[in-house]
């Protein structure tokens, strides 16, 4: 009996249950239990009123009921000169000036000067998605855009760690940041990471993410020269839960400038939800709060856009425009802004792309604050946005929108040049240093691995080894640079001195500094200066030629070079012998294949790898066997499929031809049709076989013979054939267009299959 | 530099690396390698000096930023503090480190007069001022 199935459910659920995306979670809003991006019922409205230059009342707060972050906004942010003037103003009026490229930067970043969290909040609120990037890229500080890393691996392995900065700085990102699976291993992972960012390059700014006091120990011991971890809350209780206040972080950003460190801070939307104590404030508030109190403290940037909430930001409607928003918050308030994109807040693909876009369009001082230059496996801080299994997509997404992501195509053999150094480099500190011996083994297998599962490295004892004797023996970065020049690697030794006397100056202390070129490039003397096409960041002609230069492209040549390949085996299968100008054939079952003018002169193989002979010979077996008589024309007047298939209809006895390009197309027509409409057609060549090929000439015979046959149906997988083969077939019908003789008539061809002595 | 950096003197080691000096007033170019290799030169070479922060606060302050230039300023007057009692502070403004007022008050005056450490102090007594009002410490 005949089942027919029960209509309990529409089959594509099941397809879509099985999509990456259905790994993430959705949550619904509910502002009550703080799952709201940009506005609850408990935000405040804003408000502000002073007295004798004194705030009285904030954000429909009296000063007497301030918590400690109220308090503290209201001491170090609000400028009162500004803040009468910028708190009246419209919010609407301002989220306009926000995206009218001809309001200056200066006059946004006064006026924000004034406001106070909740105003800030209900004015970058006004903008949708678009306007929120458009006003992100007029309002972030610095002019050029950058990036950073993070360089972790799942051993502490500090072979690795080398090999893996220096690559990163090949890529061209201007910080790398370390962290470890093992706490303890803290010092190794510095050294370990800064001497690898010393080859090849200098200026890369290193930080490793580590305990309050530690990193500021190593910072005091020169390895690093960043630090981003102090983090800030939106509220009192999570603040005081992650055991801080407003001052303690504030006095531990000053404690970094006496010790010429640049510092930023971290906040993110959702942190707060995460930690439990939200308020039932919108995501954005809470934010807004975050970051006026970063201003206040007087630290020079914030790592900030979701950032290790960026996940369950995400769940929420409208989660990625309020990191968005955040963002622009963040340099509206002039914050260097290391712009988040570090968590990865989805297993969708899709998600991720979409994700990145506004912020490589619009530039960031740092677009990623981690980029995962390392496998995910490997990044001890959980998988980034981006990581090393998607470093070529990234590079792509510049090329094709010409937007400068801070990143540069890496060629493979320099790539590997710079894992060797690095891993010798860091070889020789360690034994100079008599904190270990790599063995020839440990550092062949480091070299070429991709990531930490495939290498055979130190043990974790023995990296906790080295960590603590760099520790305890009060090993600082002159004793590397030392230990780098005695073994011969001076040019990292240099590297490594230019680095640490950046602190002297303190000239990267400003606002969005980093290193290009050996220059310091900030806020103060790179300011961006947007204010409508033509101005702010460009991409320079020589930029430009570096982000396109990604590996593996092709033009005529390598089309060229590919088909010569084929054609000296070619013509051991097969010979083509012109016979003149064709008559039109008169025996009704004549069926004609039509052959495109490069067809095995200079063309021999389709796109899908298969050879010409091999094609030919297939159509003709077809055509044989379904009853009829094949003859070969070679077209001169046209390449095109359908005028190919028309005409060999019209010379062919039968009234039925087939027309077939040298990338593969085939087609089947018929006398008197339109020239677009045929009978039937190959256009996926990549996935047409020779069993499809002979088929079509068998349908051609029955064609001839009167019988209808049933079509022909190549399956496609659905792959986007475009992508992978229109360059190559543009390039190819280039050669066969340039081969059309416009009133040429088609030319008899007797082929001869070699070895074979069969003629048609 | 100049006795109050301008914008135009950024970045000073650069317009004025001659007059940028360390820790123990070694200038900027005379941190070379081959000092570094006969053991001239130490950690302490590579500290910024407190001038070198007041002059990037001067730079801060020309180029918008006052709370920047503030905290560049406050930096300034921890330059001399040891990293041990810059660790202590830090701990003592954590939440619940410190039971009473008094205790943040007289770390402020140990500020201001070993330190001349006059924005930290204040810093420090605004701190303890709000800790107060919000129940962290009693009198």
């Amino acid at each position: 009996m005949e089942q027919i199935p029960q209509a309990n459910r529409w089959r594509r659920y099941s397809d879509w249950d099985d999509r990456p995306l259905r790994l993430d979670r959705f949550a619904r809003e509910d502002p009550a239990n703080g799952f709201a991006a940009f506005s609850s019922p408990a935000d405040p409205r804003p408000g502000l009123a002073t007295e004798a230059g004194r705030v009285v009342s904030m954000d429909g707060v009296p000063a007497h009921d301030f918590d400690l972050i109220d308090a503290f906004i209201a001491e170090y942010h609000l400028d009162p000169d500004v803040a009468a003037e910028a708190m009246a103003m419209d919010s609407g009026e301002v989220a306009r000036m926000l995206v009218d490229m001809h309001v200056p930067r200066e006059t946004l970043v006064r006026l924000a000067h004034g406001m106070t969290p909740a105003k800030l909040a209900d004015v970058v609120s006004r903008l949708n998605a678009l306007e929120i990037a458009f006003a992100y890229a007029k309002m972030r500080p610095r002019k050029t855009p950058g990036n950073q890393a993070h360089v972790t691996n799942a051993k502490d392995d500090p072979l690795q760690l080398a090999a893996d900065a220096a690559v990163a700085v090949g890529f061209g990102f201007d910080e790398l940041e370390t962290t470890m699976r093992v706490a303890r291993n803290a010092w190794s992972n510095a050294v370990a990471c800064l001497v690898g960012s010393a080859v090849g390059d200098w200026g890369t700014l290193f930080q490793c993410s580590s305990e309050e006091a530690e990193e500021l120990k190593i910072g005091m011991a020169g390895f690093t020269s960043y630090a981003e971890t102090v983090s800030v809350y939106g509220t009192e209780r999570t603040f005081v839960d992650g055991d801080d206040t407003p001052w303690s972080k504030a006095f531990l950003v000053a404690a970094y400038a006496s010790r010429g460190i640049k510092a930023r801070c971290t906040s993110g939307g959702g942190a707060e939800l995460l930690m439990g104590y939200h308020e039932a404030k919108s995501l954005l508030y809470l934010e807004a709060r975050c970051l006026c109190l970063q201003r206040g403290m007087g630290v020079q940037g914030t790592q900030n856009g979701g950032i290790d909430g960026a996940p369950v930001t995400a769940s929420i409607s409208g989660g990625m425009r309020e990191i968005m928003a955040e963002n622009l918050l963040a340099v509206w308030l002039d914050l260097e802004c290391a712009s988040g994109n570090d968590a990865r807040p989805t297993e969708s693909e899709i998600r991720v792309g979409a994700k990145i876009l506004p912020y490589l369009i619009a530039g960031s001082d740092l677009i990623c604050s981690g980029f995962g230059s390392i496998l995910k496996y490997d990044n001890s801080f959980n998988p980034s946005l981006f990581n090393g299994e998607e470093m070529e997509d990234f590079l792509v997404l510049q090329r094709d929108f010409e937007a400068d992501g801070g990143l540069t195509p890496l060629p493979e053999t320099k790539a590997l040049d710079l894992r060797i150094r690095a891993v010798e480099a860091i070889s020789a500190v360690l034994e100079e240093l008599d904190l270990a011996r790599p063995t020839p083994q440990m550092k062949a297998s480091v070299v070429v691995a991709s990531g930490s599962r495939e290498t055979t490295t130190f043990s974790p004892g023995e990296t906790a080894r080295i960590s603590e004797a760099i520790q305890t023996r009060g090993i600082d970065v002159l004793d590397v640079i030392r230990a780098l020049h005695r073994r011969g690697f001076s040019p990292e030794a240099e590297n490594l001195l230019r680095l640490v006397k950046l602190r002297v100056s303190g000239d990267y202390l400003q606002t969005s500094a980093i290193v290009r070129r050996g220059r310091i490039l900030s806020a103060v003397n790179d300011p961006n200066d947007y204010a409508g096409p033509g101005s702010g960041y460009r991409l320079s002609d020589e930029r430009r030629e570096e982000i396109c230069d990604i590996r593996d492209t092709i033009g005529q040549s390598e089309v060229l070079a590919a088909q010569a390949m084929h054609r000296r085996a070619e013509a051991r299968r097969i010979t083509y012998e012109a016979k003149g100008d064709a008559g039109e054939g008169t025996d009704p079952l004549d069926v004609v294949i039509g052959i495109s003018p490069a067809f095995g002169l200079q063309l021999f193989q389709t796109t899908g790898g298969l050879n010409l002979s091999d094609v030919l010979r297939a159509l003709i077996r077809g055509v044989e066997d379904g009853g009829a008589r094949p003859r070969i024309l070679r077209m001169h007047h046209t390449a095109d499929t359908s005028f190919l298939g028309l005409t060999a209809a019209q010379m062919a006895g039968s009234g039925y031809g087939i027309g077939i390009q040298a990338k593969g197309t085939a087609v089947i027509h018929a006398r008197g049709r339109m020239p677009h409409n045929n009978l039937e057609l190959f256009s996926n060549a990549p996935i047409t076989t020779l069993a499809h090929y002979e088929q079509l000439g068998r349908n051609a015979a029955s064609f001839a013979r009167g019988v209808p046959p049933e079509p022909v149906v190549v399956p496609t997988e659905g792959q986007a054939l475009g992508a992978r083969y229109h360059a190559q077939v543009a390039l190819i019908h280039a050669i066969e267009t340039g081969l059309t003789v416009p009133d040429r008539a088609p030319e008899e061809i007797e082929i001869l299959f070699l070895g074979q002595k069969e003629k048609a | 530099m100049a006795e109050k950096p301008t914008l135009a003197d950024y970045p000073l080691a650069e317009t004025a690396p001659d007059r940028i000096r360390g820790g123990r007033g070694k200038a900027l170019d005379d941190l070379t390698m081959e000092a570094v290799l006969a053991g001239d030169v130490t950690v302490e070479d590579l500290r910024i000096t407190a001038e070198a922060l007041a002059a990037q606060a001067a730079i801060a302050r020309a180029a918008g930023r006052p709370t920047l230039a503030e905290n560049f300023e406050r930096g300034a007057e921890l330059v001399a503090v040891p990293q041990d009692l810059i660790m202590e502070t830090y701990d003592m403004l954590r939440p619940g480190r410190v039971r009473d007022r008094r205790a943040l008050m007289e770390r402020a005056e140990l500020f201001r007069r070993d330190y001349g450490a006059e924005e930290i102090a204040r810093f420090i007594e605004t701190a303890a001022e709000f800790y107060h009002r919000r129940g962290l410490v009693s009198d």
